[in-house]
C-alpha cells in the first residue's frame, strides 16, 4: 500500500512539469488531481485506525466550501481566492503538526519533552506551526490587499525592523520552551501562544508591502504552504508530506523568483515594501494640467483613419468585465482590416497571467497577445494604443531615475501617434503615484466604466 | 541509521527536484501554475486525515477535523480554481 505513495509523487512531478507548457498544462492539472486522488486512497488504506466520523464531516465540509468558493468566484477575483485557498492549506498543515504533538502517547510519559523525541521533530514541529500561521495570516492579508483594502504598518523604518525582529524572537523562545517542556498543561499554552504570534508576525510582514507586489506575495506564501507541509510531514514521520511538501515549497520559490524577474525586482527589494508601499503619497486630479477629454463618437472618427491599433488592457478590464466587448471591438476592426493587437504587460492586472486568462475567456486568438518584449518597438509604428484600465505598466514616470516605480519596466504607448486612455478617473493606480501619460498632447482620455466606453465605441464604429 | 536521516534526505532531494522541475515558464502560465500547485500544497490532507484516529478525546477530534476541513478546501477550490483558467486556454486551441 505504501506503494500507492510514491505513484502519487510520480503523478504530481509530471503534473507540475506539464503544467509550465501552454499545449500540456490542461493534461497537467488533471494528472496532478489524480495524483492527489490516489494519495488520499493510499492514507485512508495506510492508515491504522480510521474515525470516519471525522474525516467524513471533514471531507464534507471542506469540499463543500472548497466547492462553493471556486464555483461562486469571478474571474476577477481568482487572484484573491487562490491566496485565501493557500491560507487554508498552511493553517492545515501547523494543526496537523500541532494534532501529531497532542497524541503522541511518547509525550504522555512523564518527564518527556518534544526535544527527548530527536533533534527533528524539536526543530520541525516549531517550523511548521510557525510557518502555517505565518501563512495563514498574511494570505488573509494579501487578500485585502488584493480587494483594494488599505492597510498600512503601525511603525516605519527602523522601528518596523525592530518589532519584527522582536515578534521573530520571541517566537523562538516560545518554541525553544514548548520544545523543552516536561508538563503537558505547559506544552498546550506554548503551542497557543506560539500559534498567535506567528498570526501576528504573519500580518505585519505583509502588510508593508505595496498592493502591486502582491502577485509575488501569494507566490512566495504558496512556496510557504509546501513547506509548511513538508515539516509537517518530518513531525508525522510521513514521506509524501515530506517530499510533496518539499517540492511544491522549493517549486513556489522559483515561480516567485521568475515572477521577481518579470517586473525587474529583486525578492528583497519587494519583501522590504518599495514599490506601492505606504511611503507612496498619492496625488490628485489637480496635479494634472492639460487634460483632453473625448467621447466614444471622437474616438470612433481616430479608429476610422487608424491602420493599426494595439490595446493595453489592465485591471480595469477585468473589473468592468470588459473582455467580451473588447473583443467584439477588435472584431470589428478586424473587418475593416486594421491590424489589431494586445500588448500583455507581465504584471498586468493583479497577477501575472491574469489578462491572459481574461481575454481567453472571451476567445481573443492567442496570436493575437503580445508580451511586452515583442511588442515594444511597434507602438512608434501604431495609429492608436487603446489603454483599457491599466495605469502603471503604462507610467513614463518609470523611466526616471527616481520615484517608486523606477526601473519597472514598462509598454511604451506614449510612442503611438494617438493614446486612448479608458479610465474611470485620474486616481492614481495601484504604485499610488501621478501617470504624465495623461497630460500627453496625443493622449486623449475617456472618463467612463471599460466596459460602457468600449461598448459605446462598438456602436459608433458600426456606424461609421 | 535511523529514520530521520532518511526523511531529511528524501527532503532535501524533492527540494532539489522542486527547484530544477520549474525552468521556464511563459508570464500566461504564471497563475494557472501558481494556482496548481498551491492546490498540490493541500496534500496535508494525508497528515490530517492520519491524524483523525478512533478513540481519541476531544481535543484531538476537533484539530483533526478542522485540518481535514481546512486541507480539503485548499485541495477543491485549488483544482477547481486551476481547472477553471486552464479550461478558457482549452477552448482557445480547438479553433
Amino acid at each position: 500500500m505504501e506503494y500507492l505513495y510514491l505513484l502519487a509523487t510520480l503523478l504530481f512531478v509530471f503534473g507540475i512539469k506539464r503544467l509550465t507548457s501552454i499545449r500540456t498544462c490542461s493534461q497537467g492539472n488533471r494528472l496532478s488531481e489524480l495524483g492527489m486522488l490516489v494519495a488520499i486512497i493510499a492514507a485512508l488504506l495506510i492508515s491504522d485506525s480510521i474515525n470516519w466520523t471525522v474525516i467524513i464531516a471533514g471531507v464534507v465540509v471542506g469540499g463543500g466550501v472548497g466547492l462553493f468558493l471556486a464555483k461562486r468566484t469571478p474571474t476577477t477575483k481568482m487572484p484573491e481566492l487562490v491566496a485565501a485557498l493557500n491560507g487554508f492549506g498552511g493553517v492545515a498543515s501547523a494543526l496537523v503538526a500541532i494534532g501529531s504533538v497532542l497524541t503522541d502517547s511518547k509525550l504522555a510519559e512523564a518527564g518527556a519533552t518534544i526535544s527527548g523525541l530527536g533533534v527533528v521533530p524539536a526543530i520541525a514541529t516549531p517550523i511548521a506551526i510557525l510557518i502555517g500561521m505565518v501563512t495563514l495570516t498574511g494570505s488573509f492579508v494579501a487578500y485585502g490587499k488584493l480587494s483594494g483594502k488599505k492597510l498600512s504598518h503601525p511603525f516605519s523604518g527602523g522601528a518596523r525592523h525592530a518589532f519584527h525582529a522582536v515578534l521573530g524572537l520571541g517566537a523562538i523562545a516560545i518554541a525553544a520552551w514548548m520544545v523543552t517542556t516536561e508538563s503537558s498543561g505547559q506544552l498546550i499554552t506554548a503551542i497557543i501562544l506560539l500559534s498567535i504570534l506567528a498570526a501576528v508576525l504573519g500580518v505585519f510582514l505583509v502588510m508593508p508591502i505595496g498592493g502591486a507586489d502582491m502577485p509575488v506575495v501569494v507566490s512566495l506564501l504558496n512556496s510557504y504552504s509546501g513547506i509548511a507541509g513538508a515539516f509537517a510531514g518530518l513531525v508525522i514521520q510521513n514521506p509524501l508530506l515530506i517530499v510533496v511538501g518539499a517540492m511544491v515549497g522549493a517549486a513556489g520559490l522559483i515561480l516567485t523568483q521568475i515572477m521577481c524577474k518579470a517586473m525587474n525586482r529583486s525578492l528583497s527589494n519587494v519583501l522590504l515594501g518599495g514599490m506601492g508601499g505606504d511611503e507612496a503619497v498619492a496625488e490628485d486630479a489637480r496635479d494634472y494640467k492639460s487634460i483632453k477629454q473625448a467621447g466614444p463618437e471622437e474616438i470612433a472618427m481616430v479608429l476610422d483613419g487608424a491602420a493599426s491599433v494595439i490595446f493595453v488592457p489592465g485591471y480595469g478590464l477585468a473589473v468592468a468585465q470588459a473582455q467580451h466587448v473588447v473583443r467584439e471591438l477588435a472584431d470589428l476592426l478586424i473587418a475593416r482590416d486594421v491590424n489589431v493587437r494586445f500588448a500583455i504587460h507581465p504584471v498586468a492586472g493583479r497577477m501575472p497571467g491574469h489578462m491572459n486568462v481574461l481575454l481567453a475567456e472571451s476567445d481573443v486568438p492567442y496570436d493575437l497577445l503580445w508580451e511586452m518584449e515583442r511588442i515594444n518597438g511597434d507602438f512608434k509604428n501604431t495609429d492608436v494604443a487603446i489603454i483599457v484600465g491599466a495605469n502603471d505598466v503604462v507610467n513614463p514616470a518609470a523611466r526616471e531615475p527616481t520615484g517608486p516605480i523606477a526601473g519597472m519596466p514598462i509598454l511604451d504607448v506614449d510612442h503611438a501617434r494617438t493614446v486612448v486612455v479608458i479610465k474611470r478617473s485620474l486616481s492614481p493606480g495601484y504604485a499610488g503615484i501621478k501617470n504624465p501619460l495623461f497630460d500627453n498632447d496625443n493622449t486623449l482620455m475617456v472618463f467612463s466604466d471599460a466596459k460602457e466606453a468600449l461598448e459605446g465605441m462598438v456602436r459608433e464604429v458600426k456606424d461609421l | 541509521m535511523d529514520i530521520y536521516f532518511y526523511m531529511i534526505f528524501i527532503f532535501v532531494i524533492a527540494a532539489l527536484l522542486g527547484f530544477e522541475l520549474i525552468t521556464k515558464v511563459p508570464p500566461t502560465l504564471h497563475t494557472p501554475l501558481m494556482s496548481g500547485s498551491n492546490a498540490i500544497s493541500g496534500i496535508t490532507i494525508v497528515g490530517a486525515i492520519m491524524a483523525a484516529k478512533s478513540g481519541q478525546d476531544v481535543l484531538a477530534q476537533i484539530i483533526a477535523f478542522l485540518a481535514i476541513s481546512l486541507a480539503m478546501i485548499n485541495v477543491i477550490g485549488g483544482y477547481m480554481v486551476t481547472d477553471r483558467m486552464l479550461g478558457s486556454f482549452k477552448k482557445k486551441g480547438k479553433k
